[in-house]
């Protein structure tokens, strides 16, 4: 293709002009770039603002998007059923007998449970989560790894609170704004969790690696005692999340940990239910070792 | 009968055609909106847990500026890269980087290799659009202090083979722009 009229100045002086001037902007604009990518590295939180401003103007988008996601999917299941009723009619006579065993047993755990937790004194508070919210974007083309939820500070939202789905975490709060926040998720490498193994509290913690598996590393270096598919929850060290959150199954023993698949994918998750930050003054205290581990972790990879 | 229909429809066709010219608004405006709302796919149903989406914003920004180079002025990845780091969740300010030396580099394209076939575009699509991916995830990963340059090679891979459908996207929006709906 030959060259387009207006980058042929000819003896134009005002065409020469406008050519050089367009050079001197764009290249200003790398520079301006530069200075504020410097900013936004040093300070990530300098330009929250005008992302959340933005993340504003697009909620209406996230929440259409988030609507023809479930309906699109209940389509889908509607038809799937159509196809096997017959045979899952059959399974589900068989699984409501197992289930009515099992629920007579089920009856008897819980006295005990009850009885051997009145004994130990422990005290189960129902945490009161501060709002359900739809996930309604994510970052799906950036290696970091954010979601955007619809809920903010109007509904009591503050940066540094967990999110988690019914089966699982999700992330934390990053960013909020009135009407929406900005969530961390597991899978971003920025994101550490102190966990444990559920089965006998093995302490570990779970760092996202980006491409939507996450690893799993141990504190006590020696011989590794993980097995595939065991289940990590929650440590609550630190006070960021509270205990008992599953984060992570590990599908990978590897020398010094597992790599593992979450528990809730946010893929799955339309809903997800923000909480109260566990402990507002260790939070200070996990950031700084999330960073020192961050820095120690680096190296490895 | 049919005759008579087809002569009025070539009539209203030429009707139409003369003394029609482009909405001004729509010619000029339509590549900005269209790439300002590609920037904002992230707002779409998928909510991913890895980097799976191609950078629609980016492939639409170099298909309209191999398509009609000289239409987005040269400056034109300051406010639109600007805008893209509102959606994208890198470090604010790479996209205003990296999309202004994008035009740099085109410009620097252009000089070189003015005569290029599709293949030859695709090809130079290819190397801005890997270099992109790239050095976004450098600096995401300085940003995080834990580097993964391995994550975005399933992305680069899915974008490469995406641009064409890109480039005959923006083929098919500039016949919208340039539909002669106002009256001379």
């Amino acid at each position: 293709m030959a060259r387009s009229q207006d980058r042929r100045p000819g003896y134009s002086r005002r065409a020469q002009y406008g050519i050089f001037t367009g050079y001197v902007v764009a290249i200003l604009g790398v520079v301006a770039g530069i200075a504020v990518l410097v900013t936004s590295l040093i300070n990530p939180d300098a330009f929250s603002f005008a992302r959340s401003a933005a993340a504003e103007a697009a909620r209406p988008l996230g929440r259409a998007g988030a609507e023809s996601r479930s309906t699109g999917q209940g389509v889908f299941a509607a038809v799937g059923a159509y196809f096997n009723a017959g045979q899952q009619n059959a399974e589900l006579r068989r699984e409501v007998e197992a289930a009515r065993a099992n629920a007579v047993s089920m009856q008897s755990l819980q006295n005990e449970n009850r009885r051997l937790k009145a004994l130990l004194g422990i005290i189960d508070p129902a945490r009161k989560p501060v709002a359900t919210a739809h996930l309604i974007g994510s970052t799906a083309a950036s290696t970091r790894r954010f979601a955007v939820i619809d809920a903010g500070t109007s509904r009591g939202v503050q940066s540094g609170q967990p999110v988690r789905a019914a089966s699982g975490l999700i992330g934390r709060v990053i960013e909020a704004g009135p009407g929406t926040a900005r969530v961390l998720l597991v899978t971003d490498p920025d994101n550490v969790v102190p966990v444990k193994r559920a089965r006998d509290g093995l302490t570990a913690f779970v760092q996202g690696a980006s491409n939507g598996r996450i690893d799993i590393r141990l504190i006590n270096q020696g011989v590794n005692p993980i097995r595939k598919g065991d289940v990590f929850v929650t440590s609550g060290s630190g006070g960021l999340y509270p205990p008992g959150i599953p984060v992570a199954v590990a599908t990978d023993p590897h020398r010094d940990g597992a790599t593992g698949h979450l528990a809730a994918d946010p893929a799955d998750n339309e809903f997800v239910i923000v909480e109260s930050a566990y402990s507002g003054e260790a939070r200070m205290q996990i950031e700084q070792i999330e960073k020192d581990g961050a820095k120690n972790a680096a190296p490895e990879q | 009968m049919n005759l008579r229909n087809l002569d009025e429809t070539g009539d209203v066709i030429a009707r139409k055609r003369i003394n029609r010219a482009p909405l001004p608004l729509l010619a000029i405006g339509l590549p900005w909106a269209t790439i300002m709302l590609a920037s904002m796919a992230s707002f779409s149903p998928i909510i991913s847990s890895a980097p799976v989406m191609p950078p629609l914003a980016y492939m639409m920004l170099l298909a309209w500026r191999m398509m009609r180079p000289g239409m987005l002025p040269l400056w034109a990845g300051l406010p639109l890269g600007l805008f893209d780091d509102l959606y994208s969740g890198m470090p604010f300010g790479s996209g205003i980087v990296l999309w202004s030396g994008t035009m740099l580099a085109m410009e620097l394209i252009d000089e070189k290799f003015l005569w290029r076939g599709f293949a030859q575009d695709w090809l130079a699509a290819c190397a801005l659009i890997s270099a992109y991916l790239l050095l976004g995830s450098v600096l995401a990963g300085i940003a995080t202090g834990y580097p993964l340059p391995l994550v975005i090679v399933p992305q680069t891979l899915v974008s490469l083979a995406l641009y064409p459908v890109v480039t005959r996207v923006v083929a098919l929006l500039d016949r919208v722009r340039l539909l002669p709906l106002k009256r001379l």
